[in-house]
């Protein structure tokens, strides 16, 4: 006998992700779930972020597979931090941050930024109860990553193109990147920054300011 | 890494769903999964050997419909598979899409007994 099912893999954790989701918004907490490879750069784009958001409150949930060195660095900015320990999965899930939230101070925090495991693909599916998906690109890692990461490019509000310090010396065409991620993705703003001489940030935090007052 | 995640969560509806239908065993499920979701059918069916283990449903066969990456052409409105993730309109080349298919991750039908 066949039964029909017609469910999504995933509604457990997008069940879980909208309890994070509601209990955020009591606390008119704005959250970002940031994702990126290995070595774009997401804890330095946090930092650069936290120093650009003086005067908001921000909370930072750190997820690696193994280690705390991630969340050591951003605690020594002197916000509230959690590390999530996945334990080889290389994805947070809803799940993972309900764990989390329980410990953080949510009464202290109005914007948490949550540091995804670097990976471009498992990330992408999974729910967390964010208010904006932020992807981090980096120019080392080439202009043709739209095309190759289309899961990924095509899920998130924004993308921040990092280390454009490394132009000069990198192959990598600016326009190229910016054309391949408006053809599948034409909703998503493109920052490019450089964590290393602070090129654009500015800009990044105002648009970010922006999204915050909005919710 | 996170087709274990996934099958656990689609093996969960299996197993509520051969519950209700008190169902003795579960012969097989359907599933569809998207191209771009990166999940590996082999690895579906890997670990849902180990999970069903002494279960209802031991010995599951998983029968998966992989489907494209598809768009639609936002100059010329073609509707088109993109083949091997090559992101251009083949009918006027243009490279403004709306991605229209190719994330689908659900559980179809289960067959029981």
């Amino acid at each position: 006998m066949e039964i029909k099912i017609l469910k999504n893999i995933l509604s457990v954790n997008d069940q879980v992700a909208g309890k994070n989701q509601m209990l955020l918004k009591q606390h008119k907490i704005f959250t970002m779930n940031i994702m990126a490879s290995p070595g774009a750069g997401k804890t330095s784009t946090v930092l650069q972020t936290i120093k650009a958001l003086k005067g908001i409150k921000v909370g930072v949930i750190e997820g690696d597979i193994s280690s705390t060195i991630d969340a050591e660095t951003v605690a020594s900015a002197g916000v509230p931090v959690v590390q999530i320990n996945t334990g080889g999965e290389c994805h947070l899930d809803a799940n993972m941050i309900q764990n989390a939230l329980v410990n953080l101070p949510l009464e202290e925090i109005d914007v948490l930024m949550i540091e995804n495991v670097g990976n471009l693909v498992c990330p992408a599916g999974f729910e967390l109860g964010e208010s904006l998906k932020v992807l981090i690109a980096s120019v080392p890692e080439g202009d043709d990553k739209p095309y190759k990461y289309p899961g990924m490019f095509t899920a998130v509000d924004v993308i921040i193109l990092n280390k454009i310090d490394l132009l000069p010396y990198v192959k990598f065409n600016p326009e190229a990147f910016n054309k391949a991620v408006k053809g599948i993705n034409s909703k998503a703003e493109i920052f490019p920054i450089s964590c290393t001489t602070g090129e654009g940030v500015y800009d990044w935090a105002k648009w970010l300011k922006k999204q915050i007052k909005k919710q | 890494m996170h087709e274990l995640a996934i099958t656990q969560s689609l093996f969960e509806i299996v197993l509520q769903h051969a519950t209700q239908a008190q169902a003795k065993k579960v012969k097989s499920v359907r599933l569809v999964i998207g191209e771009m979701t990166g999940v590996v059918a082999d690895s579906v069916q890997f670990y849902l050997e180990l999970l069903s283990k002494d279960t209802v449903a031991a010995g599951i066969r998983a029968e998966i419909k992989m489907s494209p990456a598809r768009a639609q052409c936002k100059k010329c409105g073609k509707d088109f598979t993109a083949k091997e993730m090559q992101w251009q309109c083949p009918a006027c080349g243009n490279e403004k899409l709306e991605v229209t298919g190719g994330k689908e991750l659900f559980v179809e039908s289960i067959e029981v007994e």
